[in-house]
């Protein structure tokens, strides 16, 4: 199958927009990874180390909170410290709204989507409710400018953020024979590494053991957080010695952050991971059981190429199962919900400027019905590529009922549904649902339908 | 033979409902059976030597320096070997009248990885690992799936996720406290005639407009939920208002009529750090959540079984963190007026150093799925042959733990 705009946008990219021209071609998809990131200029979020409040912010707020109490200064401190968990709250909202409005918005959906993608492969999730914000902000600074670059690159910057090691506890591990451990009673925790291993580099089918998780998180001791400095590495935590991963031996004379990044450059190219990383883009874009071809294409560049992403997405989309007319995968809520506003045109100031409430109505609640509480998935493997996990009586329910119901709310004109099948589903939308959008009995009522068929859910 | 019977009897032979003239008239029926099931899968893995303590043991206080177990750590002794952890107290008058207990040292057949997901996903799918592929459908689907013929209304899956264990071929119901479904009856027809030729849509928007309107007729059933448990004593350390607190008692209104069959998560068991404290949000929400049962089901409580499984146990050690990693073997909590509660049985096989498996967890003397299988035998009478077949492939039961009153 040759290449569509439409199959472009909607597979590929967060869907077809009334104002925002598709790609042209494979050439043009591929020509917008290499310029600027439109997006992330249209609309701010910050980044990691310049996001406010930061964990020193938040705790010194605390502290102060707390030295305060019983003084003259207590009231003082207490509206300082309020003040600190209302700005972390706004900034949690507000990243909402700015990622929808890039999806809704951006020239270049395929980046959007490997942002998302490639977060969900490296999924954090707060630890406490005053640092939700900052996993908008982790996104920011460890995912979205290497989606572009090698996924070793990715993995050192997500693996060594201060977001990844609260989520697995890593700051908690200490080498046995560490002279930290030697001081208090703290150990190794296993968590990172086997994490690593199985759901970020080689996969659960690959090629290693419960001693491998053991070695790699022997090596892992010594990356640790905190808020005063960040991600570091502390030697006086990390397991004295050589460990051996994969049969290669790290480390041995001096304890430092080299011999982490050694193992994950390692792992990043290994071909167990090129395969698996392949694997999953391929379902995640175009089938839950991908032609092989395919699948070896994306592998072999991967490895030729040391795990550079751009070639592998660049296979991925020159393959002719890309562009099939069999419409496989299901949006996810928070897609479903983007490329909705996106055909919609909903302005991007409505969006950006949402309040807490309308975002609550609009986004949260709604994705919580359909399935997908927002950057919260239960486990750290992210959310499921399955349709079926999605479309369940209770995530039609919910998507259903958006369609019926949202798009009034953030559009004073709805659009015409005759034309607006059109503007969602492309030049050649299902007889089914152009006989509905014209059939129905409010403007409303056809809007909603076009939003809630099949044909707009799939991809 | 009456047709309830009938049908049990062609579950047992395995037989098809559609190859038989006495059924097929009959689209979608009832429950053959009247007992309950409720199966709550405990995601994150339960610290089950942190719950049912084996204080009795003289190599637990060793390995957990930190995590205070027996009287020391405000538990409560069960039986003179084995105590419950504190933040479990609101069960103990569950336990005097026979109603709680546990099950120890099993686990399903995964062993190694370690991995949640898989962990979870071989405890729903109820097979010893997924190698075959083709993961597909749990062990209560199946259950399902051998009584041909049930209508969806007979079992249903509550909360936000997917609930493995419930899905498969067999139609179950699904539930979430805040799912609502507005639409005209105009914009109905015209979805149906929009998805008309994409099965996967069509059946889950007809569902979803179904259960909608079952639950809008449920109100009034909510209510005599609500009265019913302010009635009850015991519900005065239940905190109102949780999540799981809604999603028992949705499942309990449920219970009180047709359903048969009900199946949830309550997470929140991966204490990897601060164990202390941090199992107690678990504990109090798997306490409140059968506590909420027991109240919201009434009488029915006594024909009622609920079972709470986790993927896997944790390290028998402490960790640096004053947490546990994760382990193997574990223990399975039960309740329910249908069962033998008040004791904790199983094999124990200490927790020496030669005892532990692989040097480091408390070792499975035996596969969970027999307990689950024989609770199925004695509530609803499914044959041995069908159970280990059909339901949970290749299992061998055993001896009957005579769980079952």
């Amino acid at each position: 199958m040759p290449f569509d705009p439409t199959i472009a946008a909607i597979r590929f990219g967060m869907g077809l927009s009334p104002n925002i021209a598709s790609p042209s071609s494979v050439d043009d998809m591929l020509a917008m990874l290499e310029e600027p990131d439109v997006a992330a200029q249209l609309v701010e979020i910050p980044k990691y180390n310049v996001a406010y409040p930061s964990l020193l912010d938040l705790r010194e707020a605390g502290q102060a909170f707390s030295r305060a109490r019983g003084t003259d200064d207590e009231d003082a401190a207490t509206q300082r410290r309020d003040e600190v968990i209302e700005a972390a709250h706004f900034a949690s909202w507000g990243a909402i709204g700015a990622t929808l409005g890039r999806a809704a918005h951006t020239p270049d959906g395929f980046r959007e989507r490997l942002v998302h993608f490639w977060a969900d492969h490296f999924t954090v999730r707060a630890t406490h409710g005053n640092h939700r914000h900052l996993v908008s902000a982790y996104i920011e600074e460890a995912i979205r400018p290497n989606v572009t670059q090698t996924f070793g690159d990715m993995l050192v910057a997500a693996a060594t953020s201060a977001m990844m090691i609260l989520y697995f506890d890593q700051h908690q591990s200490m080498g046995p024979n560490s002279q930290a451990a030697s001081r208090n009673d703290r150990g190794l925790n296993e968590n990172l590494a086997r994490e690593l291993l199985e759901l970020h580099t080689l996969g659960v089918g690959g090629s290693y053991g419960q001693t491998d998780v053991r070695e790699l998180a022997e090596l892992l001791t010594g990356v640790t957080t905190n808020a005063a400095k960040g991600a570091h590495f502390n030697a006086d935590r990390a397991e004295p010695g050589a460990e051996t991963v994969l049969g290669v031996d790290y480390g041995g004379d001096e304890e430092t952050m080299d011999n982490v990044v050694a193992v994950l450059r390692d792992l990043a190219v290994h071909p167990d991971t090129a395969r698996h990383l392949s694997q999953k883009l391929a379902v995640h874009f175009i089938s839950p059981t991908p032609d092989a071809s395919l699948i070896d294409a994306m592998t072999a560049r991967y490895l030729e190429t040391g795990g550079a992403l751009i070639p592998v997405y660049d296979a991925m989309l020159r393959h002719d199962a890309a562009w099939g007319h069999d419409f496989e995968k299901v949006k996810q809520p928070f897609d479903f919900i983007a490329s909705s506003v996106r055909a919609l045109g909903v302005p991007l100031d409505v969006i950006v400027d949402a309040d807490v409430r309308a975002l609550r109505r609009t986004v949260r609640i709604p994705m919580n019905v359909m399935g997908q509480t927002w950057q919260a998935p239960i486990g750290p493997d992210g959310w499921s590529e399955d349709a079926e996990d999605w479309i369940t009586p209770q995530g039609m329910a919910g998507r259903i009922t958006w369609s019926m119901t949202l798009p009034v709310q953030l559009l004073d004109n709805l659009p015409d549904p005759r034309e607006f099948v059109f503007a969602a589903l492309g030049p050649t939308p299902p007889d089914a649902v152009l006989f509905a959008a014209n059939a129905a009995e409010t403007i409303g009522d056809g809007v909603g339908i076009v939003l809630a068929s099949a044909a707009f859910q799939r991809r | 033979m009456d047709r309830r019977r009938f049908l049990m009897s062609g579950a047992a032979l395995g037989c098809s409902a559609a190859a038989s003239p006495f059924v097929t008239p009959v689209a979608m029926a009832a429950a053959p059976w009247d007992a309950r099931l409720v199966v709550i899968i405990l995601r994150g893995a339960m610290d089950g030597i942190d719950v049912i303590q084996p204080y009795g043991d003289q190599n637990l206080a060793g390995l957990r320096p930190s995590l205070l177990t027996g009287e020391d750590g405000g538990a409560t002794d069960l039986d003179g070997f084995f105590s419950l952890n504190r933040h479990f107290e609101p069960l103990m008058p569950l336990w005097n009248a026979g109603q709680f207990g546990a099950v120890h040292a099993v686990s399903t057949p995964y062993r190694d990885k370690r991995s949640h997901f898989d962990g979870q996903d071989i405890l729903e799918a109820g097979l010893p690992d997924l190698s075959g592929g083709g993961l597909r459908d749990g062990w209560l689907n199946r259950m399902l799936q051998v009584v041909p013929g049930l209508e969806a209304e007979v079992a249903f899956a509550i909360g936000r996720e997917q609930m493995l264990v419930l899905s498969g071929d067999a139609p179950a119901s699904r539930w979430s406290p805040d799912a609502r479904l507005t639409i005209s009856a105009n914009a109905r027809a015209l979805l149906n005639v929009v998805h008309h030729d994409d099965p996967l849509f069509r059946d889950a928007s007809q569902d979803a407009i179904e259960i909608a309107e079952q639950i809008s007729m449920q109100e009034e059933i909510d209510e005599e939920t609500q009265d019913m448990m302010t009635a009850n004593p015991m519900m005065n350390s239940v905190r109102v208002g949780g999540e799981h607190v809604k999603i028992a008692e949705f499942a309990a209104s449920r219970l009180r009529g047709d359903t048969r069959i009900a199946s949830f998560s309550v997470n929140g068991w991966d204490t990897h750090a601060r164990q202390s404290s941090t199992l107690s949000r678990g504990a109090r929400a798997l306490s409140d959540t059968i506590l909420t049962l027991r109240a919201g089901l009434g009488p029915v409580w006594d024909k009622t079984a609920v079972l709470c499984l986790t993927e896997f146990g944790r390290t028998a050690r402490e960790n640096g963190s004053k947490g546990t990693d994760h382990g193997t073997g574990g223990a399975m909590l039960y309740a329910g007026g249908a069962l033998r509660g008040g004791q904790v049985i199983g094999q124990w096989p200490g927790l020496g150093n030669g005892d532990l498996y692989d040097g480091r967890d408390l070792l499975p003397t035996r596969d969970v799925r027999d307990y689950a299988a024989w609770v199925m035998r004695g509530l609803i009478g499914l044959d041995q042959a069908t159970l280990e077949q059909a339901i949970f492939p290749g299992l061998q039961m055993g001896p009957n733990p005579g769980l079952v009153l």
